[in-house]
């Protein structure tokens, strides 16, 4: 079984998830990295379990784009013909895959949380059910950040670096312009020991003040799940999950956050976890070690007057 | 500018979620059905673009469960045109849904075609970028902050920490949105059903919809949980008092 996989970095440095895929990778057969970029061929040494490299390097290729990246990985996949290709299913992977999967008639299997010669196991509706899908070689699976563990992808080696001549990237009709780092000046989550969380359950903005006080008596502060952020109750640096921040504080209390494996990759980690939630299936309590069903506008004023 | 605004009714996730008879699919007769919520901030980008810029937007969406509520729904928030593609079967895959968007848009005038960035029934894949290739137009998905000008259309795509990339990108092209630069709008059921009356629903076939997933489901499946939480019962009041002993316990407070 011929694996490729596809390396996903910002920045200069490789992202957990090109680790994740090639432990995955390797349990299935031989490993190749798909590696894009420009004068990036030194991110290869990082690549120790890869069995070869497939190097690709271009000006066009120094910024992830949706086009150029398209088009590279087209190739490579038509000169490699892997069984099967493992994308992120993340940012960039989600402008690949999808891609990928029409311009060669290969099936697609996303949000895979498992991957067999013979089938995919995909995480769907907000990580409450799962999907087997029958599946034959060649095909593409998109993966969950977090589905496999990143170590087992990591280590010592030299693999074989073949380097291979981009196509014709040029009239690219996406062009990156420059990258935009998180404002700074708020709270760094990241930083902090204690969060509230808030998710969808807290309803409205207006009810965000109960959370900042039980923050304040608990001597943290206030985090959210993705819907407050794109809701604007709270600036993007408050975000916890995907494509958010990860955070690993003592005490996690999700206040209203039903659980979606976005979220959770940003916040499993936290030392302790209390989720509030009326929904008693709600995923979030797969992962908290405490949790109540007891509706969180009585239980937050009353937990608030006890501290 | 014509955007075109595609729109897909997903499963409510407050609802319970059951397994039918055929241990493939959701049992969907009781289900509820919403509008993918991204679907609803790339509706609200639209129109704030409009609004600014002047121009239409048409929301379209398959024929299914309670679309015409969802179009209705769409016109009532300020799109000029709704368009139902029929022909469809039911619960296509993303590549058919794909397909069939394809060629209902293929004959339109537009510039720009926005969708939400993924929904929670995306098993083969996310359908802003499956519309894009099958159109053979350019695209981004993840992004939040759309300016047009000249023929351009500048966006921000999200990655990770809160990073994101500036990109530019030719017109026509396909946008997944994550977030509009506004809270998705409200409007009240009264100026839902106004819109009923006074809108007209276009429909549009689907035509050939020479498309598949490549796979096939074989089963459906409750993910298997570790321990899970240690779940604390009683009222608001002993909750909370259990809680804190939880906390001073853990030397938190």
């Amino acid at each position: 079984m011929k694996v490729l996989i596809v390396a996903e970095h910002l920045n200069g440095k490789l992202e957990d998830i090109t680790f994740e895929m090639l432990g995955k990778a390797k349990e299935l057969g031989t490993a190749e990295v798909a590696l894009l970029g420009h004068n990036a061929k030194d991110m290869a040494a990082q690549l120790g379990k890869a069995d070869t490299v497939i190097y690709m390097d271009s000006p066009e290729l120094a910024q992830f784009n949706p086009d150029t990246y398209g088009k590279a990985l087209k190739a490579i996949v038509e000169a490699r013909q892997p069984d099967i290709v493992l994308i992120g299913n993340t940012s960039m992977g989600m402008d690949l895959a999808a891609a990928l999967s029409v311009d060669m008639n290969m099936p697609l299997v996303a949000y895979a949380v498992d991957v067999a010669p013979d089938k995919v196991v995909s995480s769907l509706y907000g990580g409450k059910m799962n999907v087997e899908s029958a599946v034959s070689t060649p095909f593409i699976a998109s993966v969950l950040a977090g589905a496999f563990p990143a170590d087992a992808g990591r280590g010592e080696g030299s693999p074989a670096i073949e380097e291979m001549a981009a196509p014709d990237l040029g009239g690219a009709k996406v062009r990156f312009k420059q990258l935009i780092e998180p404002e700074g000046g708020d709270v760094d989550i990241t930083q902090q020991p204690i969060l509230v969380s808030v998710g969808r359950g807290i309803q409205n903005e207006d009810n965000l003040p109960m959370a900042e006080e039980l923050a304040g008596k608990l001597g943290g502060a206030v985090s959210a799940s993705r819907p407050i952020i794109d809701n604007k109750w709270l600036p993007k640096t408050r975000q916890v999950g995907k494509s958010g921040l990860k955070v690993k504080p003592k005490l996690y209390l999700a206040l209203g956050i039903s659980g979606a494996p976005e979220h959770i990759e940003g916040m499993k980690d936290a030392d302790l976890i209390i989720a509030v939630n009326t929904d008693p299936k709600a995923p979030i309590f797969d992962y908290a070690h405490y949790g109540t069903t007891v509706d969180l506008f009585d239980l937050v004023p009353a937990l608030t007057s006890k501290l | 500018m014509n955007i075109i605004v595609l729109i897909k009714q997903v499963p409510d996730l407050v609802e319970e979620l059951e397994i039918d008879s055929s241990g493939k699919d959701l049992d969907r007769e009781w289900l509820k059905y919403k509008v993918n919520e991204f679907d609803d901030h790339a509706l609200e980008e639209a129109l704030l673009l409009k609004e600014d810029q002047g121009g239409s937007v048409i929301a379209m969406a398959l024929d299914g469960q309670d679309v015409d509520k969802a179009l209705y729904a769409a016109a009532a928030k300020g799109a000029d045109r709704v368009v139902k593609v029929t022909g469809v079967g039911e619960n296509p895959s993303n590549h058919q849904a794909a397909k069939a968007f394809a060629n209902a848009i293929s004959g339109m005038d537009y510039d720009l075609i926005f969708t939400g960035v993924q929904s929670v029934e995306d098993r083969d894949g996310q359908l802003p970028v499956l519309v894009a290739h099958y159109l053979g137009l350019p695209h981004v998905s993840v992004v939040s902050g759309v300016q047009v000008e000249g023929g351009k259309a500048v966006v921000h795509k999200e990655y990770g920490g809160g990073m994101m990339a500036e990109l530019e990108v030719d017109l026509p092209a396909v946008l997944g949105i994550q977030a509009a630069r506004e809270t998705p709008r409200y409007v009240p059921v009264a100026r839902v059903r106004r819109a009923m009356r006074g809108t007209e629903l276009e429909e549009v076939s689907a035509g050939d919809v020479d498309a598949s997933a490549g796979s096939e489901v074989a089963r459906m499946f409750k993910p298997e949980t570790g321990a899970g939480a240690e779940m604390l019962e009683g009222s608001a009041e002993e909750v909370a008092d259990k809680i804190v002993g939880i906390l001073k316990e853990k030397g938190i407070v």
